[in-house]
């Protein structure tokens, strides 16, 4: 399957999926936004989002302030839901109508259906959960980068003979665009060429789970607990210092598998990819698994009583010393902090 | 009803360590398993043929080096009717497009069907492409995520798990479904599957001309995307390891953050 230099020439611009569920963005799409503009900028190219919905014009103004130079509007009942017939075949022919240079897409359970079911019908590759892309400065290829193994090792992938090039994205990794209402752009209003039969699945009901926690993806501050709790009455002590800096709980897997804490704490390569201003890690040695899902935050802080702790090699700040001590002791000097302030 | 299992072998990713000279994976000693995901697709196929009764058979393939072999007696003796391994030379170095190509021809040359169960993915890639791509190379329906499943007449009623909860399904046969483990908790094999599996049952190995596969699809050279590097994450650089009593660096950090305005 050589493809030709003519081939790849047609295809141009850098397209996001706009994911939306009920008439709303999925947070990935604003992080997928950010990250579209910088490589539509380093390749030389626009920027375009493609919705698919029913009644979601407003959406399509929402991308152009993110940073959309066009977005590909195509609405339908048959949209209401999400199908995997549905959407493919139609962003399938879009693909095909507007030949996109790269084509990214959150790698959310809808995203993770989607896409792969594109890749086998226009034909091309797909890279599945990227944590980074770039684009090589010689040849303006997109360099998608990957956990594989576990979080164990990392792979940069190419695509170099097939159009668009197809990442799905992690979610939580990638960095918000900015909203700017000033922004212009074109919307494009594209008429979906579907009948009803050409939807196989029905979907008979969606049930949203009640939501007990605040989502760890959305937070500025996580304070984390691990193994070195030792017990599970520990994670009261993290709360108290969650609370006292604004914060939420996050969880190692040990201590999720150990049913100290829910799994909608977890943090790491099986849990959620977290990137908060803050991560105050207690207790939690640092499994490679672990620290693939929060090594990007701004600024680490670890406390654990093992000075070898592999947490320590990322952390920004290390305290050695028993939680038990270190973190009532940290609750006083946040209380002191005029004081302490003032003293500097 | 016909039922075909995709199924694959795979590294226990939990064993796996780096060497840290070089840099590299370290598998030697890493114990091979049935992909955990594909074990659930597996079950599930296990217990519609247990519900259904007579006339329903459950087929496992799986693409991969003649060890392989292993999962496919394990699928038999966990009580699989017939087993398949794709296995050629030509399919070597094959990303999830080129697989899905080769799979895909090697179901439509074995026999009709009414369900391809997949686990959703494999741990060693991670990457839940291949079902749905096998589903487009076949031209059936798919439905991805499975955390429950009912068979009612001709239609499978499932429930499709979601970030934030579920959305329930109605599809009808041929479809392609993949499994994820909240859906069942897989049986082990049985002394009688087990001396089936080694004596009884037989293993048909399918090279890419006996499933009439272009090689320009599928393998290396085959594949859309190649790797170009491959590297373990690199820490970042060390930071600062406060010193002092607990009260000196319990005052210090509080000190640092407030002064880059981090709280």
């Amino acid at each position: 399957m050589e493809r030709t230099p003519e081939y790849l020439a047609q295809y141009k611009n850098v397209w996001v999926f706009a994911e939306q569920r009920n008439g709303k963005l999925m947070p990935v799409v604003i992080e997928l936004m950010g990250e579209g503009k910088k490589i539509a900028s380093q390749i030389g190219t626009e920027l375009c989002a493609v919705l698919l919905g029913s009644d979601v014009k407003k959406l399509a103004d929402e991308l152009i302030s993110y940073g959309a130079d066009k977005v590909y509007l195509c609405e339908s009942e048959l949209f209401k839901n999400y199908t995997t017939d549905g959407y493919y075949k139609t962003i399938s022919e879009l693909i095909n109508e507007y030949k996109p240079e790269v084509f990214l897409i959150g790698a959310t359970h809808i995203g993770r259906d989607l896409a792969p079911r594109i890749s086998a019908t226009v034909d091309t590759g797909l890279t599945a959960d990227c944590t980074k892309l770039e684009v090589d400065p010689e040849d303006k290829k997109l360099l998608q980068t990957r956990p594989a193994f576990g979080g164990n090792i990392m792979a940069t992938i190419v695509c170099p003979k097939h159009r668009p090039q197809m990442s799905t994205v992690r979610p939580g990794v990638m960095k918000k665009a900015e909203k700017d209402p000033s922004r212009t752009g074109k919307i494009i209003t594209v008429s979906p060429k579907l009948s009803p039969q050409d939807i196989r699945t029905k979907v008979l009901n969606v049930v949203k789970m009640v939501k007990t926690n605040v989502d760890i993806q959305q937070a500025e501050i996580i304070v984390a607990g691990g193994r070195g709790l030792g017990k599970k009455e520990g994670f009261e002590l993290i709360e108290k210092l969650a609370e006292k800096v604004g914060g939420v709980v996050g969880a190692s897997r040990a201590v999720v598998d150990s049913q100290w804490i829910t799994q909608d704490h977890q943090v790491g390569q099986t849990g959620k990819t977290v990137r908060p201003k803050v991560y105050i890690a207690c207790g939690i040695s640092g499994a490679i698994q672990h620290l693939a899902g929060m090594q990007d935050s701004d600024c680490i802080i670890a406390i654990n009583k093992d000075p070898q702790a592999n947490i320590f090699k990322i952390a920004d700040y290390g305290i050695v010393g028993d939680l038990y001590e270190v973190i009532p002791q940290i609750i006083k000097s946040l209380d002191n902090i005029d004081e302490l302030s003032k003293s500097v | 009803m016909k039922i075909i299992v995709c199924i694959k072998q795979v590294p226990d990713t939990t064993e796996v360590r780096i060497d840290p000279v070089k840099g590299t994976l370290i598998r030697d000693g890493v114990p091979s398993i049935l992909n955990p995901d594909d074990n659930s697709a597996l079950e599930e196929a296990l217990r519609i043929k247990e519900t259904l009764g007579q006339g329903t058979t459950v087929t496992v393939i799986t693409m991969g080096p003649p060890q392989a072999e292993e999962i496919l007696r394990q699928a038999m003796a966990m009580g699989a009717d017939s087993a398949y391994l794709l296995s050629d030379r030509a399919f070597a170095g094959s990303d999830t497009w080129a697989t899905s190509n080769a799979i895909a021809a090697a179901i439509k040359s074995i026999d009709n069907f009414d369900i391809v169960f997949c686990g959703r993915q494999a741990i060693d890639g991670d990457t839940a492409q291949v079902g749905p791509q096998i589903a487009q190379r076949l031209g059936i329906a798919q439905v991805t995520y499975v955390q429950s499943l009912r068979i009612e007449g001709n239609s499978i009623i499932v429930d499709r798990a979601l970030e934030d909860g579920y959305e329930t399904i109605q599809v009808n046969t041929p479809v392609l479904l993949t499994a994820i483990k909240e859906l069942n908790t897989p049986r082990y094999m049985s002394i009688n599957g087990i001396f089936d599996a080694f004596r009884e049952k037989e293993i048909k190995v399918l090279g890419i001309k006996d499933i009439g596969l272009d090689p320009a699809l599928t393998g290396l050279t085959g594949s859309p995307t190649q790797v170009r590097k491959s590297f373990t994450p690199e820490p970042k650089g060390k930071g600062e390891m406060l010193t002092g009593s607990v009260k000196e660096m319990s005052d210090q950090l509080v000190i640092k953050l407030k002064q880059k305005h981090l709280i």
